[in-house]
């Protein structure tokens, strides 16, 4: 599967209280929690992210809570892939188990920069920036990432388990 | 092949001989906890997966703790699902607001001794990973998987290497554990553990009470760790026989630990005699100073409470540093005890008292401010020093609001002082 979209650069460390701040929490509704997504660092993100935009970051995006709100919160927003130097480790999880597209590529993150136009390959994990022309290697998903996302996602693996 | 604490621990909950780091397993839970914001989705999910029943209605903790008692309407619903939810399954420990069990989730669990040595605990909240004080297995997870074990009792994990943290000598007057932690932290980074366990040990881990470990293994997550972890010692046996005597008779627990030959990604030698009195400033609790280098920042609020910082000791500190003392004049200070115990031990004990004198408020246990949810949320350009565990941007209000991080002697300083101070001040 192939994404491509226009990027959203952001920087180290962006945490899950900046991604969805905890005053909106009081719903878990994905069309309530677009309209506050990244509003504390990037107020203008919500109006112009468009579906199919990609989101690239630095080092231990998604840090601090466990909230999925999080994850759920930027999936609703449109964006398509969030590319990280890495991940902080729930929001990692959360994010598989959401069905929301992730990637570490720390030279993706690095050299991509905001508004660039890109494209990501899911399954070999190559990135290219179609506007530099640059390509980038990200780490492939390990075996047991694909065999959840095989199923669906957490709660279609944990359906067929039921089942047995 | 020699183990961790935590991998040993994991590899016995999924029946196995021994695992080794990046091994993926499926094991068995001994507790699942979800509060008022991640349980709601949570049970969307469970629905879906067409489940009956929880796996063990003893195992599944539910504690409405982040917007109780409930602030504004949605915050109710959140409440109101939950609740109807733990009625109709039955869940053993649900409690409502008020009573002698209730209070913030991670201190009420270990202090009802729910969880003792060797458990293995996933929580739908970050902070989870506070119950390693008592020599458990313990991390965060989100709402999905919460819901997923809540239906089987099992969840995978990746086996994770770690980082061992040797302690040697004693604090110094007014130092805790929070001003441990933070220097962990700051010199480690808020990645410096990722995927990592941060497992405790050496002589100096006498220094540490049960409460001031619980406060330590409470900010793991802080550096990305996913659990922190100490041995169990005489201290923790102590805390056990009075929180669970009926399990502590019986033996009903599991004592692992660590290999002599067990590998370790790193090791950090930490003298404990060298640690100051710390704060974290704005906007990362890596961003660690001395706080005695920081007397210029003046402030608007206090904050003493918390999952990190309103356990008995802490409300005990805070009345023994604020007595016969005054809240400075510009300054409110919130004192949250962390448990309802908590609040009826401190009262008994004349401590709420003591800082009804000293003109600090005090609040019914909830995390309310720690999160910006209410309580105590700061205004654009106000400043907070707190005894929680973040400091991110618009965590505990306007996104131009500052927090700084600190144990309780520092805030407790600070509060008479109207600016970042220490007790030796006052």
């Amino acid at each position: 599967m192939k994404v491509s979209g226009k990027v959203f650069k952001y920087g180290d460390n962006i945490d899950t209280d900046v991604i969805i701040p905890a005053r909106h929490l009081t719903s878990a509704d994905p069309e309530h929690l677009k309209e506050h997504c990244m509003e504390d660092i990037d107020k203008s993100f919500k109006d112009r992210v468009k579906p199919g935009d990609i989101m690239v970051a630095g080092k231990n995006f998604g840090c601090g809570s466990s909230r999925e709100h999080a994850p759920v919160a930027i999936k609703a927003s449109g964006i398509a892939l969030v590319i990280a130097n890495d991940f902080a480790r729930i929001f990692y999880r959360n994010s598989i188990n959401v069905g929301l597209p992730i990637l570490e590529c720390p030279e993706a993150a690095a050299k991509i920069k905001d508004g660039d136009e890109i494209e990501a390959d899911f399954d070999t994990g190559v990135i290219t920036d179609k506007t530099t022309g640059e390509s980038f290697q990200a780490k492939a998903f390990p075996e047991f990432i694909k065999n959840i996302m095989a199923s669906g996602g957490l709660v279609g693996y944990t359906e067929s388990e039921l089942r047995v | 092949m020699p183990m961790t604490m935590t991998q040993k621990i994991l590899a016995d909950h999924a029946g196995l001989e021994s695992v080794a780091p990046g091994d993926l397993i499926e094991a068995k839970l001994d507790y699942v906890l979800g509060n008022d914001v991640t349980t709601p989705p949570a049970i969307k999910v469970f629905e879906k997966l067409g489940v009956k029943e929880v796996f063990d209605k003893d195992r599944v903790l539910l504690i409405g703790d982040h917007f109780t008692p409930n602030k504004d309407i949605k915050s109710a619903e959140l409440n109101k699902t939950m609740r109807c939810f733990a009625r109709e399954q039955e869940i053993t420990h649900y409690y409502e607001l008020g009573r002698r069990e209730m209070g913030i989730e991670h201190v009420i669990i270990p202090d009802n001794g729910i969880v003792l040595p060797g458990d293995l605990v996933i929580g739908a909240d970050s902070h989870t990973c506070t119950y390693g004080a008592l020599a458990s297995f313990a991390t965060g997870v989100g709402s999905t998987d919460l819901a997923c074990a809540m239906a089987r009792g099992v969840t995978w994990f990746k086996v994770p290497e770690a980082i061992k943290v040797n302690l040697k000598g004693s604090f110094k007057k007014f130092v805790t554990g929070k001003d441990l932690i933070l220097n962990i932290i700051g010199k480690i980074g808020v990645d410096g553990a990722l995927y990592k366990s941060l497992e405790f040990d050496g002589e100096g881990i006498k220094a540490l009470s049960m409460d001031g470990r619980l406060t330590v293994c409470n900010m793991a997550i802080e550096c990305g760790a996913k659990n922190g972890i100490f041995p169990v010692d005489n201290y923790t046996l102590k805390y056990i026989s009075r929180t669970n005597p009926d399990r502590f008779i019986r033996s009903d627990y599991k004592i692992y630990t660590a290999d002599e030959d067990a590998e370790y990604s790193d090791v950090l030698d930490i003298d404990l005699d060298e640690i100051d009195l710390t704060v974290a400033l704005p906007h990362l609790p890596s961003n660690t100073r001395k706080a005695s280098g920081c007397k210029d920042l003046k402030i608007d609020q206090v904050v003493i409470g918390s999952c990190t910082n309103g356990r008995l000791e802490d409300i005990g500190a805070a009345a023994t540093i604020l007595q016969g003392l005054k809240v400075h004049k510009d300054v409110r200070c919130i004192v949250i005890p962390g448990s309802q115990r908590v609040y009826r031990q401190a009262l008994d004990n004349g401590w709420l008292q003591i800082l009804d004198d000293a003109g600090c408020v005090i609040s019914t246990p909830t995390c309310g401010p720690c999160l910006g949810g209410h309580m105590g949320v700061l205004a654009k350009g106000e400043r907070c020093v707190s005894t929680t565990n973040r400091n991110f941007v618009g965590r505990m209000g306007d996104v131009e609001s500052e927090v700084i991080l600190s144990g309780v002697p520092v805030a407790c300083a600070s509060a008479v002082l109207g600016r970042v101070g220490t007790p030796d001040e006052l």
